[in-house]
Order: structure tokens, then C-alpha cells, then sequence
């Protein structure tokens, strides 16, 4: 057997490393570690609760309004207020533009440059493939980066600025919009749109959202010029539909009033209840095999964040959150499963989560959200109010519960003499990159990789596996 | 121009912000300024040993390259180990890998404010990360490379300062230095590059009408100026924001919420909370620097005193209440 050390593994957000048992070729075993650790459930502890708004986003660069999303949700919880009507709108436009901008950045900028590698050439598809998505000088990549920018502006109308905005608030958002704003932000959807049924699908939004089934996926890829076709092509020559398999148990918080929140998993017929009800009582962190001080698997408002670097058995610094004691698996997959989207479902049902239908679950967002914000964005009552004040009381506690990009993101405070007591944080790549817990049980990538070609002479297929989640690593290790 | 990039206790965001440069792709920018990466985590394709074997080559000095821009704090704990933070795929301190490649640099960039003084990391209450700038901790030179660090071009470590720090800052530093080569006289006392820290977010801000006459907002959302009871430092902070637009159009006091001075030294803990200004018999501590307080303090008096009713209306509401008056002509 031989130990293979992958890293630095770049093209994530963060630090990545990923360790690798093989035997004849295979992978037998797999690690996953995160070999940094920057302690913002320290930092807030102490803080004015309010503060948490100013404090959270830091936590990540490609997330953060997600984190603001988190804490204000958490302070809501506190407070005990609901957000006014345009208030909640706002919050959902800012949020799912980071969220959409999110899976196009990783479609383009850090998933598919692994199909230009010389590994692949001579493969039917691989001179189209590089030429347009090689890293930094494919042709692809300067028109995505502008699509991104533009598609940022409106974060700029609505939140200020990107990243690091301090517009969503426990009872709205600092920023009221105007009529002017209103036309110019169906302009910014707009030409969003014109790039995403352009360049990365060739056809309409509204005819890829209503794909049902995996043969329909395939019969509207063919011949279809774009980008994500061809990502289909490299796909299903390299079987990827049935790779990087991890427990096939999601969970989704649920998102913007679209997609419900849950549990599901494929096995489950639907009169034994395929979604069930969310528990978050059910949740836990586990810090068996993390440089943590060693406790029992406390749910968060309980939890604790404590260094102990030389750990015995430890080998990173996440923890390992389980839903009733199971590894589950979150993102864009587990939403559209949970909500019920029936292209996700098919796919899952035939082969298992894996590489390709990860990505076929980020193609459904953006084939669906952004229609979905530009109905917001009509629904929006100028003159009406956007923020209500929300006085925080001086002790208590609050849950925010939202989902980022990559998954299920969790906030849990606490509050005592106005100051915060306690904050825990279970991000969305803390659950999927999570290592073993004091069962032995690994971690959803962990298993994901079982099985791999890896080694001297294989296929990148280790890299599509782990991008296929898109993680998240300065999350990770908040 | 060749960079060399690295990550470390930061969020990326410098990284996320920098792609969202316009009017122009960022490669396409760059490339035709001369400027290229030699490896950055976020976007290169070369991944582990092929990436590793990249860093060792320029830290030996057999590869050379021009820029080393750091991101995020440098992380020197637990007890001076550097494990808090270890590079992925050779479990070398980041540090390490920072000191050996800043000895080989033509030019360093500390890219946003972890990078430059140390940021959120180094805020935790008694520092356990031990966590500190390039060359500062928080607004005392030293930092991981010490005070005297000068790099191979005869410069300190440039300080591109910014909670993010805004794309055009490093893109134009950058541009500048590949086309017009920077000396010490562009940069200020705390080593930011003077093209957009010789102003401050004041300047140009869109409340300022509101500013003058102090018709402030009293809680969020509101048209008001920020500066007296919402925690706005714009009057301190030394950045562009208000120039230069932030995602097409936008600030951080356009979106409505105060300038918490991000790329100042120690913003990270202000001693109050973030969105509320501290007051001694009502009147806010934090007033401009350059301004003497009495005199403030008469003037904003008499402002208040002849404030108009549109300003003082619109205040403290989310939309306009009462419009400017339309001027007729004389016939």
C-alpha cells in the first residue's frame, strides 16, 4: 500500500490537503485535512452581538454574504423580528447573486481547467475543451470573469459592495431600492441571463429548468454548442455520472422560499416519508479526529471551540457534524433533491450522487433562481418599508440557518449582558470535507474517493471528485 | 511582470475581489500590461507537487519571478510553530515558505489588511493565533518580516490595505509598478500606495449634503449622514471608495451602512460597536482629524440651526420625502 500526499490543492477556496491510501491503483482509504485553522468563534466571543454582522462575513471571501445571511438570520431569531416584506425580497436577491455567481465561478475558474490536462489529450473532446477552459488563458475565461463582474452590480445597487457587505440586517436591509435601481437591476438580470443561455447552456433558462429526466438531459445536450454541453461530452465519455459516489444522505436547509428544507436519500419510497422533516436538535459536532480538545459530540448551541494542536489521531482542523449520528451530504445537489427537482432525483436514482450530477444541480440553480429573482425584483414595493429596527435583548439565543452555494450553513448564538457568549458555526464544507468521527465513520468526500484510480499515471479523477463539491475551506476551518 | 501568489490566514476575499475588476477580465488586463501568474492558488492549474515544486524552485532562487503578493494574516502560533497554518501537501509553516520567498522577491504586496497588520486573526483576545502583518502588527512596524525589511527593488512591503481591498487598488499598483516602476515617495506612512490612500471614503460620498448640515440617520436604512450616530469613519479613513465605485456603482455608505474604516490599522477591534458612534456629552469622539473640535462642534451647531426641511425630512427616512424645489424661470 502506498500513502499519497495531495497538496497544495488549489483551484478551492482555502486550504486543502488531501491524503490517499492506495493499493493497485485504487484508492483504499482517504483523509481529508484542512492544515489551517483561523479561530472566528473565538474572535466573536465577547463581541456586541451586533458586531457579529461586521465580524462573519470575514470568515470567507466567495461566501460571505451567505455568513452575513447566517448571523442576521441568527439576531432575527434573537430579537424575535421578521423582516418587512421588501426587506426579505432584498435579502434573497443579494444572497442568490452570490450564490449563482458563486456556481458560475466554479464551473469556469476552478472546476473544468481539469479537463485541458495533457492527461486527456487525444480524447475526442479534449481540443474544444482545453482551448476554451485551460486555467487563466482560456477563451472562456475572460468572458465568464465579465459576467461575474456585471452580475455584481447588483450587489453595488442593492448591498454596497462585494464581498464583505454589512446591507443584510436582522430586520431587512440598510438599502431601500429605488425605482431607478428597480430598472437597473432587471437590466443586471438581464444580461446575466443573455450569458448563461449564450455561452454556458445555448438555449433558454426556462427549457433547461424544465429537463425531467437524465435521458431528456441527453437528448437536449446533443449536438447543443455551449459550454456545459460540453462539459456532458467529457463527462459521460469519462463515466463521471458514476463517480465520486459519497453517502447519498442529504440535507438541505432549504433556500429564498423555493426550495424546502429536509433530508432525503434515494432508497426511501415516498410513502416512508423520502423527505423528511428537518430536526436541527439532531445536529452535532464530533472533534474526535480534529485538533479540538476532545469532548462529546455536542450539538452547537452546546458546542465548544478549543486548540489542542498535538492531539494524538488528530489530522485537521475541522470537525465532524452528523445529523442523528449519520454523514450526510450538502450543496446545490442536496437542495434540488430535497426541493423535489425531478432531473436531480432521476439522476441520483440511477447511478448515486456523483461528479456529474453535482454539476447538473448548479446548472438547475442558475436555470431556476435567476428567473426566480427577476419575480422578486417585481415584487418589490418602492416606499414601503425595507428595515425595521430589531432591539436585541440582553441575553438569550438565536439560530440562523441559510444556505450558501456549497450547502447548509448554520449559525448558533448565544447572548449574555448583551455581549456574545457563544457562537458556533457549521459551514456547508465543515459537513462534506468533515473527517472521521468517533465512530469511524468517514466523511462524505472521504468516501467519495474510495474506489479512484490514483497514483503514477491516473486520470485526474481524484481533482473532479473534490472540485465536484466546490469547497469552501476557509469556511471549513472559520 | 511574473507574480507569485500565496494564501494564508485570510478569506480570499482579496483573491474573489480582484476578478471583479472592470471594465476589463482580469487576465486580459493584465496580460496586456506585461503581468502574469507564475501560480496563484485560486486559479492556476499546476496543483500539488507540480505547484510545490514551483514554490521551491523560486524560494532556491533557481525560478525567478518579480511580485510576491501575500494574502491574508501570517499565523505564527500555536507557541511560534506556524502549525496554525502549514501548506498543504509538504507541512512547511506558512511563514517559512513567506520568509524564504520574500528573500527572493523583486517587490512584496501585502494584499488587504489581514496581510498588511494582521487583521480579524490577530483581534482575538490575547492573540492566541499569534498572528501579525508582513511588516506590522496592527500599527507598530514589525510584523513577520521586521521593521527594516526592505525587498530585493530597495522597497518596504507595499501595503494594499482593505477589508477587501477594492480590485483597482491592486491592479493599479500593479500596472504602475510594471510601467512606471514605485518608490517609497508613493507610498504613505503605513505603506499604502498613495494612488488611493491620499483620500479619504469622505470624499465624494453621495450623503454629503446630509453631512453638512448634520441631518443624520438615526437608525438603518436611513438617507442620513452616518457619522453621528451610526459608526461612520469616512471622515478618517483613508481609501477612494466614494471615487472609485465598488461592483459598478457602489460604497458601503451607498448601501447604507457605515464605513468602518477596513483599511485602517486595527479596525478589526474599535472599541465600540462597529455600527454606532461614541459619544461624550453627545458629541461623537471620532471627529475629523484635521478639524479642531471646537470648531466642529460650532459649526455643526450653526449647520443644524439653518438645516432645510427637504435635508432634515429625508434624514431619517429610506426614500425621499420631500423633493428639491424646482426653480421657475423669471419671465
Amino acid at each position: 500500500m502506498k500513502r499519497i500526499q495531495l497538496g497544495p490543492f488549489n483551484r478551492v477556496e482555502g486550504d486543502l490537503e488531501v491524503g490517499l491510501d492506495v493499493e493497485a491503483g485504487q484508492v483504499v482509504a482517504a483523509q481529508v485535512n484542512s492544515p489551517l485553522f483561523r479561530g472566528f468563534e473565538q474572535i466573536l466571543v465577547g463581541r456586541l452581538a451586533e458586531d457579529s454582522l461586521a465580524i462573519v462575513p470575514r470568515i470567507c471571501g466567495i461566501c460571505s454574504v451567505a455568513q452575513s445571511a447566517a448571523a442576521a438570520a441568527a439576531l432575527a431569531d434573537l430579537a424575535g423580528v421578521t423582516p418587512p416584506a421588501n426587506g426579505v425580497l432584498v435579502q434573497r436577491l443579494i444572497l442568490a447573486t452570490e450564490n449563482l455567481a458563486d456556481h458560475l465561478t466554479h464551473f469556469y475558474l476552478f472546476f473544468m481547467p481539469d479537463f485541458a490536462r495533457p492527461a486527456y489529450a487525444g480524447r475526442p473532446w479534449y481540443d474544444q475543451t482545453a482551448a476554451r477552459f485551460m486555467a487563466v488563458k482560456g477563451q472562456a475565461s475572460g468572458p465568464a470573469l465579465q459576467a461575474r463582474a456585471r452580475f455584481f452590480h447588483l450587489i453595488g445597487l442593492l448591498a454596497g459592495r462585494w464581498p464583505h457587505t454589512l446591507a443584510i440586517q436582522p430586520g431587512g436591509s440598510s438599502k431601500a431600492m429605488t425605482a431607478a435601481e428597480r430598472t437597473r437591476v432587471l437590466a443586471v438580470l438581464r444580461e446575466f441571463r443573455a450569458f448563461l443561455e449564450g455561452a454556458l447552456l445555448g438555449d433558454r433558462l426556462e427549457n433547461f429548468a424544465a429537463l425531467a429526466d437524465g435521458q431528456a438531459l441527453q437528448a437536449w445536450a446533443a449536438g447543443r454548442s455551449a459550454d456545459f454541453p460540453l462539459f456532458l461530452r467529457a463527462a459521460t465519455d469519462l463515466a463521471l455520472e458514476r463517480t465520486g459516489r459519497a453517502t447519498d444522505r442529504f440535507l438541505s436547509y432549504g433556500a429564498y422560499g423555493l426550495f424546502a428544507s429536509g433530508l432525503w436519500q434515494p432508497d426511501r419510497a415516498p410513502d416512508e416519508g423520502i423527505l423528511d422533516q428537518l430536526d436541527p436538535a439532531k445536529i452535532t459536532e464530533d472533534t474526535r479526529h480534529a485538533w479540538l480538545a476532545e469532548s462529546p459530540p455536542y450539538p452547537p448551541a452546546r458546542g465548544e471551540t478549543v486548540v489542542n494542536a498535538e492531539k494524538a489521531g488528530a489530522y485537521t482542523w475541522c470537525k465532524a457534524p452528523r445529523y442523528a449520528g449519520q454523514v450526510v451530504e450538502t450543496g446545490a445537489l442536496a437542495r434540488q433533491l430535497v426541493a423535489g427537482n425531478p432531473l436531480a432525483r432521476d439522476l441520483v436514482a440511477s447511478h448515486g450522487g456523483s461528479v456529474t450530477v453535482r454539476i447538473v444541480a448548479r446548472m438547475i440553480e442558475l436555470a431556476t433562481v435567476l428567473p426566480a429573482m427577476e419575480q422578486w425584483v417585481r415584487a418589490i414595493v418602492p416606499g414601503e418599508a425595507f428595515c425595521q429596527p430589531a432591539p436585541l435583548p440582553e441575553s438569550g439565543e438565536g439560530v440562523g440557518l441559510v444556505e450558501a452555494a456549497r450547502g447548509g450553513l448554520g449559525h448558533w448564538l448565544s447572548v449574555k449582558r448583551g455581549r456574545i457568549e457563544r457562537y458556533q458555526i457549521i459551514a456547508p464544507t465543515t459537513w462534506n470535507f468533515s473527517p472521521r468521527d468517533r465512530a469511524g465513520q468517514p466523511g462524505p468526500l472521504e468516501q467519495a474517493l474510495i474506489g479512484l484510480p490514483a497514483g503514477d499515471g491516473a486520470l485526474p479523477t481524484v481533482q473532479h471528485v473534490v472540485r465536484s463539491f466546490d469547497p469552501c475551506m476557509v469556511c471549513t476551518v472559520h | 511582470m511574473k507574480i507569485l501568489w500565496l494564501q494564508s490566514g485570510g478569506c480570499g476575499g482579496c483573491t474573489q475581489s480582484m476578478l471583479c475588476v472592470e471594465p476589463r477580465p482580469l487576465f486580459d488586463e493584465l496580460r496586456d500590461a506585461g503581468i502574469e501568474f507564475l501560480w496563484h492558488p485560486a486559479l492556476s492549474l499546476e496543483s500539488g507537487e507540480e505547484a510545490q515544486q514551483v514554490l521551491e524552485d523560486c524560494a532556491a532562487g533557481r525560478l525567478a519571478f518579480d511580485v510576491l503578493c501575500v494574502e491574508g494574516a501570517m499565523l505564527r502560533g500555536p507557541n511560534g510553530s506556524g502549525k496554525f497554518h502549514l501548506m498543504a501537501g509538504n507541512g512547511r509553516p506558512l511563514t517559512e515558505w513567506v520568509e524564504r520567498l520574500a528573500g527572493q522577491a523583486r517587490w512584496v504586496f501585502a494584499i488587504g489588511s489581514c496581510t498588511a497588520y494582521g487583521g480579524l486573526s490577530a483581534s482575538t483576545p490575547g492573540n492566541p493565533l499569534e498572528a501579525c502583518g508582513l511588516q506590522y502588527d496592527t500599527n507598530t512596524l514589525g510584523g513577520l518580516l521586521g521593521a527594516s525589511f526592505q525587498s530585493r527593488g530597495g522597497l518596504p512591503v507595499v501595503n494594499i490595505a482593505g477589508c477587501p481591498t477594492h480590485p483597482g487598488w491592486i491592479v493599479d499598483t500593479l500596472e504602475k509598478l510594471a510601467l512606471e516602476g514605485l518608490s517609497v515617495a508613493d507610498l504613505d506612512e503605513f505603506g499604502r500606495p498613495l494612488l488611493y490612500a491620499d483620500q479619504l471614503v469622505h470624499h465624494g460620498c453621495g450623503r454629503n449634503e446630509f453631512y453638512e448640515f448634520k441631518a443624520s440617520a438615526e437608525k438603518h436604512s436611513d438617507l442620513g449622514c452616518l457619522m453621528e450616530n451610526l459608526g461612520c469613519k469616512g471622515t478618517q479613513a483613508h481609501a477612494d471608495c466614494n471615487l472609485r465605485p465598488w461592483n459598478g456603482n457602489g460604497s458601503c455608505v451607498k448601501g447604507g451602512f457605515a464605513c468602518i474604516a477596513c483599511t485602517e490599522p486595527g479596525f478589526e477591534a474599535p472599541g465600540h460597536a462597529f455600527q454606532q458612534t461614541p459619544k461624550v456629552a453627545g458629541i461623537p469622539i471620532g471627529l475629523p482629524t484635521d478639524m479642531p473640535k471646537a470648531w466642529f462642534v460650532a459649526l455643526a451647531a450653526l449647520s443644524k440651526s439653518a438645516t432645510p426641511k427637504r435635508v432634515r425630512d429625508n434624514a431619517v427616512v429610506d426614500h425621499p420625502v420631500v423633493r428639491p424645489a424646482v426653480k421657475k424661470a423669471q419671465k
